[in-house]
């Protein structure tokens, strides 16, 4: 695995090309890609640990292409990243995941999924206490507590 | 040479709270020594917009992952079902999703009634008064009168059903099921300085409201104003035995890393199933060559986890999401045997309410039914919000192969040999698996759910630490006698989870600590002649 802190120039092109082939952008949830540029910086910013897996899921998926994904022709990385979901291990799932975690705290993406922006802390969430009555069935058919000796 | 204390705890969290503060008052010199530090709640993950991918990084719940240094490395290769925890004062109370049932007493008497394993030395009678004792001090919120659980008497009510709960309702009695609304350590209103519980949804790890009870904000503060000292970011290597075989002290390595040695005439271990063994099997000597309080050879073995069968899919209507306490409802409606199931013994349920954005994202797409490409933003919308789970905890019966031993290479940061796990799921807890799937499946299908998951077992899902120390009043087969005192070192107890005999089919903090504080009952009554 590389033991790397920082990712290259040309790993830095290649999470954003099969960032952008996980969640392309869509206009009509009105959303970026996960190849958008803030999207991008909030990972790089933030890879911290998780560093090495993902320089090491990327080499991997180098190597896949034969070349850096950037430079394969756009129709021919789809046959690629199929084959790095399906043996990327625990790197790849890592840089997935990465990707999925930066993409849905994006405050665009979180309007479309009409989820407020802001920590849970501190206003919390209001909950319906619900029609406890419910439980009627429960209560009339009741049962018995298994007895010990 | 540092002055003897009367009692030295190792370990902070929740049994270790319980037994000093019901301790405290006999106002002797009471010391406890804990791995961790004090928590931070503002630091807590809810507070900031990365909540949820804190979870897959320093907050997440396995050791291993987080390697904090107040962690401590556990080799569990070579099991289905990993070891989760958490080191600080609190312990495991502060990352635990806070479900509160307790044992049945009929599992207190497994053997009699089913005819496996061994009945506990002591029954369900011999805990209530600490079961309630514990409630008040956690705090507790539910509905008292299930019919098919132990009557409790939570002091505050029970959480809001939200959308989740009726959903989940409606199906269970359509297939005319039981469920309940769970006892949990909640807050649900304003409670002996905790503010209520305002649904922050990120429970697990850590309550930065404080509504989630965990006894650094419970036991700890009534402890220590009571005169017990706690003593953090202290690491206890070993306890060490003077010429009668008896319990002398511990060796601990301070905040500053440097090696101590306290003497004390009173020793009680509350480290966890898997912390205990290890702790003792660190502490052998020429006196205890196979490890301390172990002429048994029972440290360490018998682990019982808990398998978790969990199957969860996707409804129609909007689920609770992460906007509430993630568990709200129990079921116990295949709690007790019944062999023609094909297995004996049985499990509980814990209904799941949903999951966060960024969490439902990678489980769905590690799961393969979130696509890459184009179609991913609408599946995803069909799924965020819209999950709901149910999660069997299987009864894990004892079996002396599954088992903590210390591995002979991995080692902590102060160089002290870690544990090892070998575990292995039974086939009787197997068979209850996929008869909790089964039904599982049922449950969804009634409730209208599609593109159901199954995680059987939840792999990270050892939670319930139980069993390798555990009590009796054979010293042949049991470690601790019928009130947790070692057979082997009279001025010895232990206090936590590895002192179960069976594992029944609930979480086990409540009866951790009820067990906890009956021992510090037994102690207190028997001081004249604790060592006879």
């Amino acid at each position: 695995m590389s033991g790397q802190m920082t990712l290259t120039p040309r790993q830095r092109q290649d999470l954003r090309i099969i960032a952008g082939m996980i969640i392309p952008p869509s206009e009509e949830y009105r959303v970026p890609g996960a190849d958008d540029e803030i999207i991008q910086a909030d990972i790089l910013a933030t890879l911290g640990r998780d560093t090495r897996p993902v320089a090491a899921a990327l080499d991997h998926l180098a190597r896949l292409a034969g070349m850096p994904l950037a430079d394969l022709a756009p129709d021919t990385r789809d046959g690629v990243a199929q084959q790095f979901r399906s043996t990327g291990g625990v790197a790849a799932a890592t840089l997935v995941r990465v990707v999925l975690q930066c993409y849905y705290r994006d405050d665009r993406v979180l309007r479309s999924l009409g989820l407020e922006l802001r920590a849970p802390f501190p206003k919390g969430h209001v909950l319906p206490d619900g029609d406890w009555s419910l439980l009627d069935p429960v209560k009339a058919r009741a049962g018995t507590l298994r007895r010990a000796p | 040479m540092k002055d003897p204390v009367d009692v030295l705890i190792i370990g902070a969290g929740a049994s270790g709270a319980a037994v000093a503060w019901s301790l405290a008052e006999t106002k002797m010199h009471i010391l406890c020594l804990e791995q961790g530090g004090w928590m931070n709640p503002a630091e807590y993950p809810s507070t900031g917009r990365d909540w949820e991918a804190k979870f897959y990084g320093e907050w997440s719940s396995s050791p291993n992952v987080r390697g904090r240094p107040e962690d401590y490395p556990i080799n569990d290769d070579n099991s289905p079902i990993k070891v989760v925890n958490y080191n600080a004062v609190g312990g495991s109370t502060v990352m635990y999703t806070a479900h509160w049932p307790r044992l049945h007493p009929s599992d207190f008497k497994v053997k009699t009634l089913d005819g496996v394993a061994d009945d506990w030395p002591i029954d369900y009678d011999a805990l209530t008064p600490f079961f309630e004792e514990n409630d008040r001090m956690m705090g507790t919120s539910g509905l008292s009168g299930d019919p098919l659980s132990p009557l409790t008497h939570p002091p505050m009510p029970q959480q809001p059903m939200g959308l989740s709960g009726a959903i989940i309702g409606k199906a269970m009695n359509k297939l005319g099921w039981h469920w309940w609304p769970s006892d949990t350590t909640v807050a649900t209103m304003d409670y002996e300085g905790r503010a209520r519980c305002i649904n922050l949804g990120h429970c697990t790890p850590a309550c930065a409201q404080g509504a989630k009870s965990s006894t650094d904000i419970t036991y700890w503060p009534h402890a220590v104003r009571a005169g017990v000292e706690l003593r953090t970011h202290c690491r206890v290597r070993e306890i060490t035995t003077d010429e009668n075989g008896m319990a002398s002290g511990v060796v601990y390595y301070d905040k500053d890393g440097v090696e101590q040695f306290q003497p004390a005439h009173v020793v009680i271990i509350a480290c966890n199933g898997v912390g205990t063994p290890r702790l003792l099997l660190n502490s052998a000597s020429g006196r205890f060559p196979n490890g301390l309080a172990n002429s048994s050879g029972l440290v360490g073995k018998n682990l019982m986890f808990h398998p978790y069968a969990q199957i969860y899919g996707y409804v129609k209507e909007p689920t609770d999401s992460n906007r509430a306490p993630p568990t709200c409802l129990w079921s116990k409606e295949w709690y007790d045997t019944d062999l023609s199931r094909g297995f004996v013994r049985g499990y509980g349920v814990q209904f799941v309410r949903g999951a966060g954005p960024v969490f439902e994202a990678v489980v769905s797409e590690q799961k393969g039914i979130l696509p890459w490409g184009e179609d991913h933003h609408r599946v995803f919308r069909k799924l965020n919000g819209h999950r709901l789970g149910f999660s069997a905890i299987c009864e894990d019966l004892p079996e002396e192969h599954n088992q903590v031993t210390l591995d002979p290479v991995l080692k902590d940061s102060h160089g002290i040999p870690a544990p090892k796990i070998d575990y292995t799921i039974s086939e009787n807890s197997r068979k209850m698996m996929e008869h909790a799937l089964a039904r599982g499946r049922e449950f969804l299908e009634t409730a209208g759910a599609t593109d159901i998951c199954v995680n059987s077992p939840i792999p990270w899902g050892g939670w319930h630490l139980l069993g390798t120390a555990r009590m009796g009043t054979d010293p042949e087969r049991s470690v601790v006698n019928e009130w947790g005192r070692s057979h082997d070192v009279k001025n010895l107890f232990i206090v936590d989870g590895s002192i179960f005999v069976t594992s029944g089919g609930v979480n086990p903090t409540s009866t951790i600590q009820a067990l906890a504080l009956y021992i510090a009952n037994q102690m207190k009554q028997r001081l004249a002649n604790l060592f006879d």
